[in-house]
């Protein structure tokens, strides 16, 4: 991955930058700047919260040739108090544990490796609270 | 708007087909499909495809496939929106006719997968590459958590989604083209690898190549080519957001809800009057979501649908009779193509031991991504 298309992320994927719209309240993530519900251009840059509760999930046992060595993991779709939501993984649990209703926190985290001298890619993956 | 009808189909058999390139399946399709209308020229052709430029390296499909048939001159270009490819590039052939843009017009769908392509990351591109490719998820993934959102809704369970592949594979078996034609039981699904839970391996759609091609031309011209057209009566194209996560309700399709109500409006049928279906079952949750987005079944309803024969050969609304893309392959742009040749087939009366008995009205669903783009057609027999 060139490193300004990493870059140009940093705020979604470092501090879970998201919009809200003014019109309509929907939440984004990341931000957009038009909303995909009301087509509204008034949005509201927020960080989203560093938790949230598993809307649907799966646990992967054949990845992509990058996530191989992790299989199987648990990926889930995890919505935030703000409404926001996002597609992250599932760690430091059993896989299978990873079901809709869970609570998790969001926790910053190494993703994916661009080869050996490549960059390291960071984003949030959730953990189960408690 | 002219009326618009197929006159003439091509398709290759759907597997792993080390012997042909990307160009020599579309050619034995395209091939196929104008020979059998007796048609020496067209105005133009479409070619879906998905990922010609990732699977073998090649884009630029128009010309080249246009060259490769002997009819390099002629207008063409290829059309993409990911696996619902086929499908899209039948709508642009129908808009081209309905118009009086074109008189003839070649619709094809091909796409070579086994060429050596890292198949999952190819077929991951039709996803969010920002927010669902780069956290580690794979279609198989997406689908599967749609799954898993049905059942919490529904309760649907792991032996309904086992049904929709042995329904399937029941079909493909008396289909010579498919890419599997052994019959597969309830143990046998539940006892398949885990793909991603909860689904396995023999709930997912196959890696094949293959090509399939129509001709299409004004209804008033139709007898040039065939005594048996077949009119497309309906078309109809919706998209969704292309995350799941941007979903309010993960196990709903709204791309293939609102494409269907597109095409039955301007159809001017019902889900009632259809009488044989293909529709996307990339993966056995696909099935029973577009069954109920498109209306054909009650929403709430689909999971039990292949269990209780309501779907098969025989049942009151036949799906996928081709085997759909479980049993028949699944080449992604051609899929699109190979559906509407089953119906055309079927509408003909030309389905031999797969045939719905007094077929008039078929429709078919072909679907892109998660669920991003839907693509729906209906067809009458004339
Ligand atoms: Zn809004």
């Amino acid at each position: 991955m060139p490193s300004p298309r990493y870059w140009r992320e940093r705020a979604n994927r470092f501090r879970l930058e998201a919009a809200r719209c003014k019109g309509c309240d929907r939440v984004t993530y990341p931000a957009r700047t038009i909303c995909p519900s009301c087509r509204g251009t008034d949005l509201e840059t927020l960080n989203l919260s560093r938790k949230g509760k598993v809307v649907t999930s799966t646990v992967v046992h054949v990845g992509p040739s990058e996530f191989t060595m992790e299989a199987p993991y648990a990926m889930a779709v995890v919505e935030t108090p703000e409404g926001g939501r996002l597609m992250v993984q599932v760690v430091d649990c059993e896989p299978s544990d990873v079901q809709p209703g869970l609570e998790v926190s969001l926790e910053f985290r190494l993703i994916r490796r661009e080869g050996h001298s490549g960059i390291l890619c960071y984003g949030h993956k959730g953990v189960p609270v408690g | 708007m002219r009326e618009v009808a197929i006159v003439g189909a091509g398709m290759t058999r759907f597997g792993e087909i080390w012997e042909s390139s990307l160009r020599d399946l579309f050619v034995e399709a395209a091939a196929g499909a104008l020979n059998s209308a007796g048609a020496d020229h067209v105005d133009s052709i479409f070619v879906g495809n998905m990922s010609g430029g990732q699977f073998v390296g090649q884009e630029h499909l128009g010309p080249l496939m246009a060259d490769h048939l002997g009819m390099a001159g002629v207008a063409a270009a290829r059309v993409e929106s990911a696996c619902a490819s086929g499908g899209m590039a039948l709508n642009m052939g129908f808009m081209a006719v309905a118009s009086g843009c074109s008189d003839a017009v070649l619709v094809a769908g091909v796409e070579k997968m086994t060429d050596g392509a890292d198949v999952t990351n190819v077929l991951a591109s039709a996803a969010d590459q920002e927010t669902e490719v780069y956290h580690g998820i794979t279609f198989p993934g997406l689908y599967a958590m749609i799954a898993r959102a049905h059942m919490e809704k529904h309760g649907t369970t792991e032996e309904d989604l086992a049904w929709v592949a042995v329904k399937n594979h029941k079909h493909g078996s008396l289909n010579p083209k498919a890419q599997f034609r052994g019959e597969v039981t309830v143990e046998q699904v539940l006892r398949s690898s885990m793909v991603a839970e909860p689904l396995r391996l023999l709930h997912c759609s196959p890696v094949s190549d293959g090509a399939a091609a129509v001709l299409l031309c004004p209804l008033d011209q139709a007898e040039k080519y065939t005594d048996k057209p077949v009119k497309v009566i309906g078309t109809g194209v919706a998209t969704d957001s292309i995350a799941l996560a941007d979903r309010k309700d993960p196990a709903f399709l709204g791309s293939v809800e609102k494409s269907a109500e597109r095409a039955y409006k301007m159809a001017g049928v019902t889900p009632k009057d259809i009488q044989v279906a293909e529709v996307h079952d990339c993966f056995a949750i696909a099935e029973i979501c577009c069954l109920e987005a498109s209306g054909l079944i009650e929403k709430g309803k689909g999971a039990k649908a292949a269990a209780s024969g309501v779907t098969s050969l025989g049942g009151r609304i036949p799906v996928n009779t081709s085997g759909g893309l479980k049993s028949k392959g699944h080449p992604v742009g051609a899929t699109g193509v190979a559906q509407a040749i089953e119906v055309f087939e079927q509408l003909r009366g030309e389905s031999g031991e797969r045939q719905v008995e007094d077929a008039r009205i078929g429709l078919t669903q072909n679907m892109g991504g998660s669920g991003a783009s839907s693509v729906v057609h209906i067809y009458q027999g004339v």
